[in-house]
């Protein structure tokens, strides 16, 4: 059979997907193909009825399908192809650093397509029930949020009519108040954590403005219920996040809904044979957010799970720039000599994206996005280029649910020409 | 004296406000904030706190298949008409296609505000 | 008037159906749930035991023998996933390794072939995965793994397409002696349904067996539902362990499996505690913590992070720890298929032939002239090679439609699922035959489709549909319905 080749073909037509693509067409790239799986661009934005996207991008506040729109209206514009319906199988390294990609669709049938640069724009799936370990019955009634929030919004059915909600993140926030809205009541929502991984807004606005408690330090420790979810069982947790005896609380509910955290969804990237973070659960990517496979990026949630979807779009942006110039530069005169400079991280930041920098590669400034293991308050981040202080940053309060960022400009990585050592640390601010 | 307690949305920090007012319904005073920003959030919490509500109603004749087209309210309405808002959309179907902006139900809840359609849906 | 009623749809009650629709009859199978492989064989290790394990002598030893040599061949006769990967046992000190010899010694009265005692250095390059604690191994080569839903839903199907009837939501509620028209004796029996007349019964319930046996007999049986719990760990972890790996019963108690499944995943488990519910599968932190704990002697850096679901099983514990096999004697017409715990799943063809057989016999049937003893199963199109994957979808798109991504499942293949005779009629009935939900996300994103699917299919409301039949609706009602 033959393959059909394009210079960039983008995997996932939902924000970060969208974003790459444009970027890349504007920086000059003109073959382009995006492959969605779902029948519609947009991806988990088309689901995200509730408002609260796109202050950072467009200065106003628009829901999740309208933030979509913009996007797909720029694809759309730009005349860039795109495939829906349309699943990738595999992706493998073939010949002369070409990406060979086999991928099926109702419309297309069997494609097999090749790439000189491929951008990894999957996105993320929920944690389920199964990787928590929860005990007790199986029945139905037990939703992730995300699956929830698709058969409310989209299809129009209510899952269940007294809900409890195991986890804080921002969905299962957004969910408490839809289901609530939609003529359900939500009894309570329970976080593991002592601190919700969610945004104060949603907790003031999805789980207060209808008096819905929020009880941290508590999990669920049995469901009930054989055909259909009748009640589950809430229990403090102790520091170790182990249940304290005699702590347990039953709630009569109907279902169950799952808001325990997203993991970027790799099992392309891993196929491939890219190296992987076991912090993040997304690649290891330099400063040009490519994986350890040369020509193949990603950005987005596949690269590491974000809080607000401007950032995958910026983050994108980025990654179709540097693949546009990846697949421009391609072949050309024998390069500079590469460098890699691991970012080293400490005083409690558990990640960094990138994690090495070139800095020959660095075109103007370089945006290093990071999270910390726990909340912290009147800290400041550091950045050490070969042992020297170079840049501090105030935080009053930093959180794991909210992800930093840290701006290095050409300008300042030019001042250091024989760099060696880059490190980022949070240390108390006196 | 009545005392509303609030957590602001301003930032990470989630200062808890506490709003005193008098018995004119008036706000004596605010304390717990850390900023301006918390100050002024808490006072239209108290006085006139509105919302953008999101939800969503049936379409009928979509080519795409879909079932249900996403809306919002324009703009902000008081909080208190959240489920005003929501009885009034039960029940609604509207024909395909829609365009995002597209006002789907005029004047809902006796807001003065319409609610508006938030995806094309064909 | 039925020749026979067969009670129950797991692999034994199939297994049965399949082998008696060799003979010609009018036979049916009563099933309480909406589908077959909903017990004991659905929660299970999915194991082919080489058979050196029970008693010599014991109604198990024979039945696991028989079976286990039955498999290779119905496995491509009815099409469904089977694996001769070979089993260890592990000894984990030195004080163990007298046991093994005594299994050794114990299979080989059996009838079991290739039985070896491997040193550790043997063991690391058999496994190599196996961790620093175990000395040596009994090595099994005869021993498999299969899928035991592929395997009941292809008895079923088989014994369906040669004229078998399938009755599910049929709870057997009495049994009664009775004579038919002309005297002989026959049983009457009771469901919710109404009653049936049929010139035999067999008893393959399962936990509910010693129910239906003391329905008819004064010697009375006890069945204790003993429930194990498991793991099951990401497909990415397949390739993890390459045979079943048991651990000896010693110093640090029963021990637990640890095994790849056909479809790649790797399974653990399972614990074992007797209870009195018999629909009693709940799953418990206890059981979790035991089961870690205990696959961590076997293996130092077992990828448990990698946990997809976990689930537990009831097998269909008898006191006296065998199978009880056969017309009973003050009962007769009625055959029993009760007490089957491990090895079950691999006995169940061997089980099921013989009950045939004598049923054959007590009630004169003749061959069927009309049997076909070979069932093709679904197509996997993700096994086909690309010409003809491409050729597929061209001609039928559905199969170009991804429905569940982790699994990589087609809506072809749901609609295959449901289609089929015996079709799924609820999502646990499509993900065990086609596997669409059983994947890492667990169904999250493709639930909201199937479900939609399965409705338009049977013209049913998608508020009538069930994860697993009876009351497990998935959705109660629609936005706004009540604000």
């Amino acid at each position: 059979m033959e393959r059909t080749e394009y210079n960039l073909i983008i995997i996932g037509g939902g924000p970060a997907g969208l974003s790459a693509a444009v970027a890349a067409y504007d920086e000059g790239e003109r073959s382009i193909l995006v492959l969605e799986r779902d029948t519609r661009l947009g991806g988990i934005l088309n689901q995200c009825i509730h408002n609260g996207f796109g202050l950072h991008t467009f200065q106003e506040e628009l829901t999740g399908p309208e933030y979509a729109q913009r996007y797909i209206d720029k694809l759309e514009e730009r005349n860039i192809e795109y495939k829906l319906d349309a699943m990738v199988m595999s992706l493998e390294s073939g010949k002369d650093g070409m990406k060979e990609i086999m991928a099926v669709s109702e419309k297309d049938g069997l494609m097999l397509l090749s790439a000189r640069a491929v951008i990894l724009t999957m996105g993320c799936r929920e944690r389920s029930r199964g990787a928590l370990n929860i005990p007790g019955f199986r029945p139905a009634g037990v939703f992730s949020a995300g699956t929830a929030q698709r058969l409310v919004n989209i299809e129009g059915y209510l899952p269940g009519r007294r809900v409890v909600i195991l986890g804080s993140g921002d969905i299962g926030l957004i969910m408490a108040r839809r289901m609530t809205l939609e003529g359900a009541k939500v009894l309570v929502c329970a976080e593991l954590m002592p601190y919700s991984g969610g945004l104060k807004r949603n907790i003031v606005q999805c789980l207060d403005d209808f008096g819905i408690p929020l009880k941290l330090s508590h999990t669920v420790v049995r469901i009930e219920g054989k055909e259909r979810v009748e009640g589950v069982v809430i229990a403090e947790v102790g520091p170790d996040r182990k249940p304290i005896p005699g702590t347990e609380e039953h709630y009569d509910c109907d279902t169950l809904l799952l808001s325990v955290g997203l993991l970027p969804e790799n099992e392309l990237t891993i196929g491939l044979g890219a190296d992987m973070s076991r912090v993040t659960n997304g690649p290891v990517v330099n400063e040009s957010l490519e994986t350890s496979v040369p020509g193949v990026f990603a950005a987005g949630n596949v690269l590491h799970v974000h809080d607000l979807v401007d950032y995958v779009s910026e983050e994108s942006a980025h990654a179709g720039v540097c693949a546009a110039r990846y697949i421009r530069d391609y072949g050309g005169e024998a390069k500079e000599e590469v460098k890699r400079i691991p970012i080293e991280f400490g005083g409690g930041i558990r990640y960094t994206v990138p994690c090495s920098i070139d800095p020959g590669k660095v075109e103007k400034y370089l945006k290093i996005r990071f999270r910390v293991g726990d909340v912290m308050s009147s800290r400041k981040v550091v950045v050490y280029l070969d042992g020297k202080s170079v840049l501090t940053k105030k935080r009053r309060v930093m959180a794991p649910g909210e992800m930093e960022e840290l701006v290095l400009t050409e300008k300042l990585l030019k001042a250091h020409p024989d760099l060696s050592r880059i490190e980022i640390k949070v240390e108390e601010d006196a | 004296m009545e005392t509303r307690s609030l957590t602001c949305i301003g930032c990470p920090l989630g200062c808890q406000i506490e709003v005193m007012m008098n018995e004119r319904g008036e706000i004596a005073l605010i304390t717990g904030n850390t900023c301006q920003n918390g100050e002024k959030y808490a006072r239209k919490e108290v006085t006139s706190p509105t919302r953008i509500v999101t939800s969503s109603v049936r379409v009928y004749g979509s080519k795409t298949g879909e079932r249900t087209v996403p809306l919002k309210t324009a703009s902000d309405i008081p909080k208190s008409k959240i489920m005003d808002v929501i009885r009034d959309l039960a029940g609604v179907s509207v024909p395909c296609p829609v365009r995002i902006g597209d006002v789907l139900y005029k004047n809902i809840a006796g807001t003065g505000v319409d609610a508006v359609a938030t995806k094309n849906v064909d | 008037m039925y020749d026979v009623v067969i009670i129950g749809a797991g692999i034994t009650g199939c297994a049965v159906a399949r082998f008696l629709s060799a003979y010609s009859g009018k036979f049916c199978v009563m099933e309480k749930s909406e589908d077959v492989c909903t017990g004991t064989s659905k929660a299970n290790s999915a194991i082919i035991h080489a058979g050196f394990d029970a008693a010599h002598g014991s109604l198990m030893a024979k039945y696991n023998l028989l079976g286990n040599l039955m498999y290779p061949d119905l496995a491509k006769e009815l099409d469904f996933a089977y694996i001769n990967n070979g089993s260890l046992v592990l000894a984990l000190s030195e004080e163990d390794i007298p046991k093994l010899e005594a299994l050794k010694e114990n299979g080989e009265k059996n009838g079991v072939e290739g039985l070896e005692i491997v040193d550790r250095v043997r063991l690391k390059s058999l496994e190599p995965s196996v961790g620093h604690v175990p000395v040596a191994a009994l090595y099994a080569p005869t021993a498999g793994i299969v899928c035991p839903f592929g395997a009941t839903v292809a008895f079923a199907e088989n014994a369906y397409t040669n004229g078998v009837e399938f009755h599910f939501d049929t709870e057997v509620k009495g049994l009664t002696p009775a004579k038919d028209e002309e005297g002989n004796s026959c049983w009457v029996v009771q469901t919710a349904q109404g009653s049936v007349r049929t010139r035999a019964v067999v008893n393959a319930a399962g936990v509910y067996s010693d129910i239906i046996h003391n329905m008819v007999s004064e010697n009375k049986i006890h069945i204790i539902p003993r429930k194990g719990d498991y793991l099951l760990l990401d497909r990415k972890t397949g390739g993890y362990v390459k045979h079943t790996v048991f651990q000896v019963p010693g110093k640090y108690g029963k021990g637990v499996l640890v095994s790849p499944t056909v479809h790649g995943n790797t399974i653990v488990g399972p614990t074992a505690e007797d209870i009195d519910d018999k629909e009693g599968n709940d799953t418990t932190s206890e059981g979790f913590d035991d089961l870690m704990e205990k696959a961590g002697l076997a293996f130092d850096d077992l990828p448990l992070r990698d946990v997809i679901t976990s689930f537990a099983g009831l097998r269909a514990h008898e006191a006296k720890h065998d199978f009880i096999l056969g017309e009973v004697s003050d009962a007769p017409g009625f055959f029993d298929c009760a007490g089957i715990e491990s090895p079950g799943l691999t006995a169940a063809p061997a089980i099921g032939k013989e009950i045939a057989g004598e049923l054959a016999k007590a009630l004169n049937l003749a061959e069927n002239p009309d049997f076909v003893g070979t069932r093709k199963g679904l197509p996997d199109p993700k096994s086909l090679p690309l010409e003809e994957l491409a050729k597929l979808i061209q001609e039928k798109p559905e199969y170009g439609r991804i429905v569940c991504r982790c699994e990589q499942v087609s809506e072809g293949e749901i609609l295959d699922a449901i289609r089929r005779p015996l079709g799924a009629r609820s999502l646990d009935g499509v993900k065990r035959r086609v596997r669409a939900g059983m994947g890492r996300c667990q169904s999250g994103f493709c639930s909201p489709r199937i479900m939609d699917i399965l409705a338009e299919e049977w013209d049913v409301d998608v508020a009538d549909i069930t994860k697993s039949g009876g009351h497990s609706e998935l959705i109660v009602g629609f936005v706004k319905d009540r604000v």
